[in-house]
């Protein structure tokens, strides 16, 4: 886990061992008892269908962690995120939280709509454990932040929803939380509250709160969390650096490509690029990630068919990083070409040593023809390797001094 | 705020079990805070507002004085006290009960988004149905005190184990209800016509004495009691209205209460609690295991 400097492992705050959640959809849902009369009568009221929505996840999140939980719809994070709220409890499994938790789930945070905003900024801050005394004091910041004026002393039924969020956030960030659970709602505000509630969770970052995200923003996840949970199927896929977790996510989304780039081999002049594997050994398995310092393997196979105008050709291996830009190109050099004779060849590319680069990278090899630089055949792989070298946000990492003056 | 004042690790660390703790509890702060809600949302906008919760009960009482005194020719002395002393509790148990059965359905979108202990929510529907007593049962007593202040005594004292039974029977009837009403709907439709039917199964409009006059030859009366609100309804009545007897048209002295002394009373309260405790033993297991879907059943 990429935590900053911290000798000692964060204490833990939520831990949840061996979490599972059965859903049982009772026939069509037979919440009426008739329903239930009539399916067992037909034989089909015991058959209720199962659906495990999350299957043995562990699941340990300390103290100051900004937790981005992702994957695609239906995966089983807002289920996972609600177990940990102790909103739904686990059909199996333990949950054991410290510390207060406000969640932001959906739109609004359970209002009332009869009751004005006042009324139910007091009623939402005493379900979350305060004392009327203590909202009394904090009200004057909550009426401030959600922007409402007097309008807090309307019903609530006559707020949009934009203004209905802010007034949630301004009371879940407000109430003094431990941990803050947030569930898909910053893209209801208006930009400049979306800002002001980013501004509003770094602060948290800072005063070492603990954070936990179910989004589909998946750039915010690289921007904002420590670490990213991938879940898909009710599994934990992934669980570590919030870049890898995101490049998962695109992974298993299928998202890891442009969607016009074809992922097909093709072939011009009857030369096809069947394979590229980067590794940290000649010849060796695809790895991961690749340390800075270290060497970078790029082992390529060509298939060159029979066919009229073969000529030689160039093999290039460019290296991208996120956004498909170009870091480095590895090439054959002339005498080194894929020569114009039928077969399967095996071209071995290195670069010795690796810059100190950051992120996930993919390797776009093509063949070209010397002469032209025409394109023969290229293809894509996405993924090949990461990089993983000091802090996020820009592809390269190098030491950097700066000094203050008066 | 409390955090201002905690350096340490181990300071935040027991700062954040008792927070969590706070959470999960159920705070009295935070019942009164759902009870006020639900009167401030029952009776805002209203011009006499809570004097509303006066008008039901003395409508009915109003209702059946005249046809069972009038009509009916019924001799019980009183009359009208003997019926609101049985009434009010009753209408508090069925409102209470009534109420939580929907309570919990009803607060869908805070039982979906917010962690805390769902009890509160059929907790405060019986709140607020007390709520509400208090101040009839308040009422009454100024106009018996004023009207017939004869009628107090040390018997009086009884209003409150009874009040304490109607609390605990109507708490776990509740508790049990709300809970089964997230899974079956259905439930909150039986618990009206339940109560509808119950609401005769006590001597409210009628003599309890004329019950007993018909189970003791079998030595069943004990069985009426076994439903812990006859007891507390023919306690209510014992408490505030006194008179035991009453001369019927041909002259017959008859009882009006199930028993003109104390113990009688006592031993049905004691059977009221044992059944009460049992029943919100078991509500509070059911609540528990059904309390895990409540979100997805929502």
């Amino acid at each position: 886990m990429a935590t900053k400097g911290a000798a000692s492992p964060p204490r833990p705050v939520i831990t949840a061992t061996g979490v599972s959640k059965r859903y049982v959809t009772h026939g069509r849902k037979a919440t009426a008892l008739k329903e239930r009369f009539v399916q067992s009568a037909k034989g089909q009221g015991g058959i209720a269908t199962e659906f495990w929505a999350l299957k043995d996840v562990d699941v340990v999140v300390g103290e100051g962690e900004t937790v981005g939980l992702i994957g695609p719809n239906g995966a089983g994070k807002s289920t996972l995120l609600k177990i940990l709220a102790g909103i739904l409890r686990p059909t199996s499994g333990v949950v054991h939280v410290e510390g207060r938790i406000a969640s932001l789930l959906e739109l609004g945070a359970g209002f009332n709509a009869e009751l004005t905003g006042r009324e139910n900024v007091y009623l939402n801050a005493a379900l979350l454990g305060l004392s009327k005394k203590e909202v009394d004091h904090l009200f004057a910041s909550i009426l401030e932040f959600s922007e409402q004026g007097p309008r807090i002393d309307d019903p609530v039924k006559h707020y949009s929803s934009g203004e209905y969020v802010k007034l949630a956030f301004a009371i879940a960030v407000h109430v003094d939380p431990d941990i803050l659970l947030v569930d898909e709602v910053l893209a209801v505000g208006d930009e400049a509250f979306a800002r002001k509630c980013l501004a509003k969770i770094s602060e948290f970052q800072h005063a070492g709160k603990t954070i936990l995200f179910v989004t589909h923003a998946l750039d915010l996840v690289e921007q904002l969390c420590t670490r990213g949970i991938v879940v898909d199927h009710g599994v934990v896929q992934y669980d570590g650096d919030p870049a890898f977790a995101v490049g998962t996510l695109r992974k298993i989304l299928g998202t890891d490509r442009p969607a016009d780039a074809p992922n097909e081999p093709e072939a011009i002049g009857g030369m096809v690029v069947v394979d590229a594997v980067a590794s940290t050994r000649r010849g060796g398995a695809a790895t991961d990630r690749v340390r800075p310092g270290r060497t970078l393997h790029v082992r390529v196979q060509v298939d060159v068919q029979p066919g009229e105008g073969l000529i030689e050709g160039e093999l290039q291996v460019v290296v991208m990083g996120a956004g498909d830009i170009p870091v480095l190109v590895l090439r054959t050099v002339e005498g080194g070409h894929v020569p114009a004779v039928p077969g399967r060849y095996t071209v071995d590319l290195q670069l010795p040593e690796m810059p100190p680069l950051v992120g996930a990278f993919i390797l776009g090899v093509s063949v070209l023809d010397p002469e032209s630089g025409r394109p023969i055949s290229a293809r894509r792989f996405d993924q090949a390797f990461w990089v993983l070298d000091g802090p996020r946000g820009a592809l390269l990492h190098l030491p950097t001094t700066a000094t203050v003056r008066s | 705020m409390a955090s201002s004042t905690v350096s340490g690790p181990e300071d935040r660390a027991a700062l954040a079990r008792s927070r969590a703790a706070a959470q999960g509890r159920i705070r009295w702060e935070l019942l009164s805070q759902l009870i006020r809600k639900d009167l401030k949302v029952k009776y805002q906008g209203s011009a006499i507002g809570f004097a509303w919760s006066l008008a039901n009960p003395l409508i009915q009482m109003a209702i059946y004085y005249v046809i069972f005194t009038k009509v009916m020719g019924i001799a019980v002395p009183d009359y009208a006290v003997y019926l609101m002393a049985g009434l009010l509790p009753f209408t508090c148990f069925s409102q209470a009960v009534t109420g939580a059965s929907g309570s919990v359905v009803g607060s869908a979108g805070l039982v979906k988004k917010v962690r805390f202990p769902r009890l509160v929510l059929p907790l405060s529907a019986v709140g607020f149905s007390v709520v509400q007593f208090v101040l009839q049962l308040f009422l009454l007593l100024v106009v018996v005190l004023v009207t017939t202040p004869t009628k107090f005594g040390l018997h009086t004292l009884l209003i409150l184990p009874a009040f304490a039974l109607l609390i605990v029977f109507a708490t776990a009837l509740g508790v049990l209800v709300s809970a089964l009403n997230v899974r079956w709907r259905d439930t909150s439709h039986f618990v009206e016509i339940a109560m509808l039917v119950w609401f005769w199964a006590n001597p409210i409009l009628y003599a309890a004495g004329l019950v007993k006059e018909k189970l003791d030859p079998h030595g069943l009366f004990w069985t009426y009691f076994l439903n812990p609100m006859a007891t507390v309804v023919s306690t209510f009545q014992r408490a505030v209205y006194g008179t035991p007897y009453y001369t019927d048209a041909e002259g017959v002295r008859r009882l009006v209460l199930a028993s003109p002394g104390y113990t009688f009373y006592l031993r049905n309260l004691l059977i009221g609690f044992v059944i009460s405790g049992l029943l919100l033993l078991a509500a509070r297991a059911v609540f528990n295991r059904l309390e895990a879907d409540f979100a997805e059943d929502l």
